[in-house]
């Protein structure tokens, strides 16, 4: 710290910490899920208390899939293309029981969870879960992308040691 | 329940054998014969005797034990006489074939769809016969008794089905402006997650377009079938889920209909004031989304807020917040909370400060009436021919409610208006929608001052109702009941029966047929909003893209009980 007003860190770590304090969810809201999670950002629960109110509908612009409701075969392409559309990093959360594992609906017409196209960071389970239950989920994200900077930083440094080794060497 | 008898001047038109008629449980019904569906259609329509101008339902039914395996059942109603008529059609299958009534019902068309796709009807002469609810890699018809319910079919990329929109060819108009056809939805914020239009725009004219559903199929009739009936109830939840009480309440009165049961009077005053409640809320999500839909987020957020309130209600009655699984065949899931009363109190003074600043925000709002005010406008006349129902309906001047036409609950016992508005377009069904509210409020008002039945809230049937868990561990007898029930389920008496109530946005109806085992033989749900959508391409024509995004807003639709 030099100062009050400056602050030195690396890019890298102000990225992350902006990236986990401030997701950008895109709702792909399906579903009763979907409802809960209008909820969840409405006045009552105020999801922007945690800086993740900046919900985007365009995938190009958001980091988190948020996967409310249930996932139908015909909407499975869709999905997935949503999710390719999507720039790294990008994470996603499966709420409620539908999109986790189809939920009661062993169907004829609905996938059985939506981790059989697309990978899941954070299952949120409920039929529909509660809005603090889907904020937990969110808490879980947070916690789990500051983990994986964790373990980015130790691979990186145990790297460079093994590099002043060589060069030691 | 009044009875329709058959007009002589009708039946003496046909060739004796090709209608007969049966006593229906809840309503008349015809066995007709497929040749003469078509006249007999039109002649119900427009016979004055008859009137039936509202095509409310169509369904298939499989008996694969017949040698005509299939039924097409059409439930008609008649908004002018109020009376009702339930015609079956049955053809066998090597010639699963019936008449498109189309140009006789307009509402037909996407009904006659879903009978193709999930029985393989087909429909001569319909303009677009194929599948709607299920994929276009999907194979087979998924209600037929012989297709197991779990096989499911993968749909790939280069089977995705693409739109195009028939547009009228005028050579002239290509020279001033370019074509342009745009895909809105299904992941589109206006498009609430699943439905999608394609559009052709002729400048920023809307003049074409399709619409394309069943994004949200998740196969409530199948699971119906393999569920005892208890069971089902959670499924219906998940149906209109911005009111799942509602469709509880519905799906339980039909089939205590059919059992000849009544709920006491404690759960069918509970069941009246929570449906009103529940009436609330929908109509709060559907005018908070068009408004937003509109632009205006700050009424989204007010109109929310009530929501939260009753949610509370409805947690501490079930358990659960939006699902919330409270009714039961023969009454309700548990008794009401100590301080039901309290809290319903407390709703009716919180609520109404919340729709009056909504209004005093919009409702004489300039930007909000050019927004609003005869954009996709439609004649009462026209609406009754599409099939529609509900609020909808009563914005275009035509008054037909539910719980006006047809009192169930408490409804006759107590005084409200139904509102109707003769516009017709977006703007009167926010109003309709601002002003059911407010009854709904003095609905609930009444009731509370009318002062809560004591008793139980579940019938004291051991045939349908479990017993208290420490009768079940006491007593042999009870024990006996408690396994039969649960490894059985109730037994429901062989017969159909089609029995409605008025949901948020229109008549929603059961259509139940029993074959007298545990388990549903058939569930149809009349889905309102269904037919509504339905003309949703009609409605969009001639207007711009932003009309097409407040209008859907308006409508109501909610995937869950258009797609089913």
């Amino acid at each position: 710290m030099i100062g009050e007003s400056w602050i030195t860190t690396r890019f890298e770590q102000l990225e992350e910490w902006a990236q986990k304090n401030s997701f950008w969810p895109l709702p792909f809201g399906t579903a009763c899920c979907a409802i809960e999670f209008m909820s969840t950002v409405s006045s009552h629960y105020d999801i922007s208390r945690f800086g993740y109110e900046v919900v985007r509908f365009s995938p190009r612009q958001s980091d988190v899939l948020l996967v409310a409701g249930t996932i139908t075969d015909k909407m499975g392409p869709v999905l997935q293309k949503i999710y390719e559309q999507m720039p790294e990093p990008k994470w996603v959360v499966s709420m409620g029981a539908c999109a986790c594992s189809g939920g009661f609906y062993r169907a004829y017409h609905v996938m059985q969870g939506i981790d059989e196209i697309i990978p899941v960071d954070v299952y949120v389970p409920g039929c529909p879960p509660s809005p603090e239950g889907l904020m937990y989920g969110m808490l879980q994200l947070k916690e789990k992308v500051d983990r994986e900077r964790q373990q980015r930083n130790k691979e990186r440094t145990s790297h460079a040691d093994s590099d002043g080794d060589t060069a030691a060497a | 329940m009044p009875t329709v008898t058959a007009t002589p001047p009708l039946l003496e038109r046909y060739p004796e054998g090709s209608i007969l008629p049966q006593e229906g449980l809840d309503q008349p019904a015809w066995v007709v014969r497929r040749e003469i569906l078509e006249d007999l259609a039109r002649d119900l329509r427009d016979h004055p005797e008859t009137r039936f101008d509202l095509l409310l339902d169509l369904c298939g039914v499989d008996f694969p034990e017949r040698s005509e395996r299939f039924e097409a059942v059409y439930h008609l109603f008649s908004v002018t006489r109020k009376e009702r008529l339930r015609l079956k059609v049955p053809v066998s299958e090597a010639e699963p074939v019936l008449p498109s009534l189309v140009d006789v019902w307009k509402g037909a068309n996407w009904f006659e769809r879903e009978a193709f796709d999930l029985f393989g009807l087909r429909f001569e002469g319909h303009p677009n016969l194929r599948r709607i609810l299920t994929h276009e890699g999907f194979q087979g018809h998924p209600l037929r008794k012989d297709y197991d319910p779990a096989r499911r079919w993968v749909l790939t990329e280069d089977k995705v089905y693409r739109p195009r929109p028939q547009q009228p060819v005028e050579e002239e108009d290509e020279d001033l402006f370019e074509r342009m056809t745009i895909n809105i939805g299904p992941s589109h914020p206006a498009m609430h997650g699943t439905l999608r239009v394609v559009a052709t725009l002729d400048g920023e004219t809307i003049d074409a377009s399709e619409v394309e559903i069943g994004y949200l199929h998740r196969c409530f009739e199948k699971m119906s079938e393999t569920h005892t009936w208890q069971q089902v109830i959670p499924y219906t939840d998940r149906l209109n889920y911005c009111s799942s009480f509602i469709n509880n309440v519905a799906y339980c009165r039909t089939v205590e209909q059919m059992l000849g049961i009544e709920a006491p009077p404690r759960a069918v005053w509970a069941r009246t004031i929570l449906s009103e409640f529940s009436r609330i809320m929908d109509h709060c999500v559907c005018n908070g989304s068009v408004l937003v839909d509109a632009g205006a987020l700050t009424n989204f957020w007010y109109l929310f807020q009530p929501r939260e309130e009753i949610y509370g209600l409805l947690e501490a009655c079930s358990g659960a917040r939006l699902t919330v699984a409270y009714g039961r065949i023969g009454g309700l899931a548990a008794d009401l909370p100590p301080d039901f009363e309290d809290r319903c109190r407390r709703l009716l003074e919180t609520i109404p400060p919340f729709l009056d600043d909504v209004d005093a925000l919009v409702a004489h709002n300039r930007i909000f009436l050019d927004r609003s005010v005869g954009v996709a406008a439609i004649s009462g006349e026209e609406a009754v021919n599409w099939g529609w129902t509900g609020p909808c309906l009563r914005a275009s001047g035509v008054g037909y409610d539910v719980r006006k036409a047809y009192p169930y609950d408490l409804y006759d016992t107590v005084e409200w208006e139904m509102p109707v508005f003769q516009g017709g377009d977006v703007y009167d069904r926010y109003r309709v929608r601002m002003a059911e509210a407010r009854q709904s409020l003095a609905i609930i008002r009444q009731l509370l001052d009318s002062g809560m039945p004591e008793g139980p809230v579940m019938v004291e049937d051991p045939h349908v109702a479990l017993p208290s868990k420490e009768a079940a561990y006491t007593q042999m007898e009870s024990m006996i009941y408690h396994f039969k029930l649960i490894m059985d389920g109730i037994q429901v008496p062989a017969g159909e029966c089609y029995s409605m109530v008025e949901g948020a946005n229109g008549e929603l109806g059961f259509y139940i047929v029993s074959d007298g085992s545990g388990k549903p033989y058939r569930v149809k749900v009349r889905p309102p909003c269904f037919p509504i959508f339905s003309t949703f391409s009609r409605l969009i024509r001639g207007g711009t893209v932003s009309d097409a995004i407040v209008t859907l807003g308006g409508l109501n639709v909610i995937a869950g009980e258009l797609d089913r």
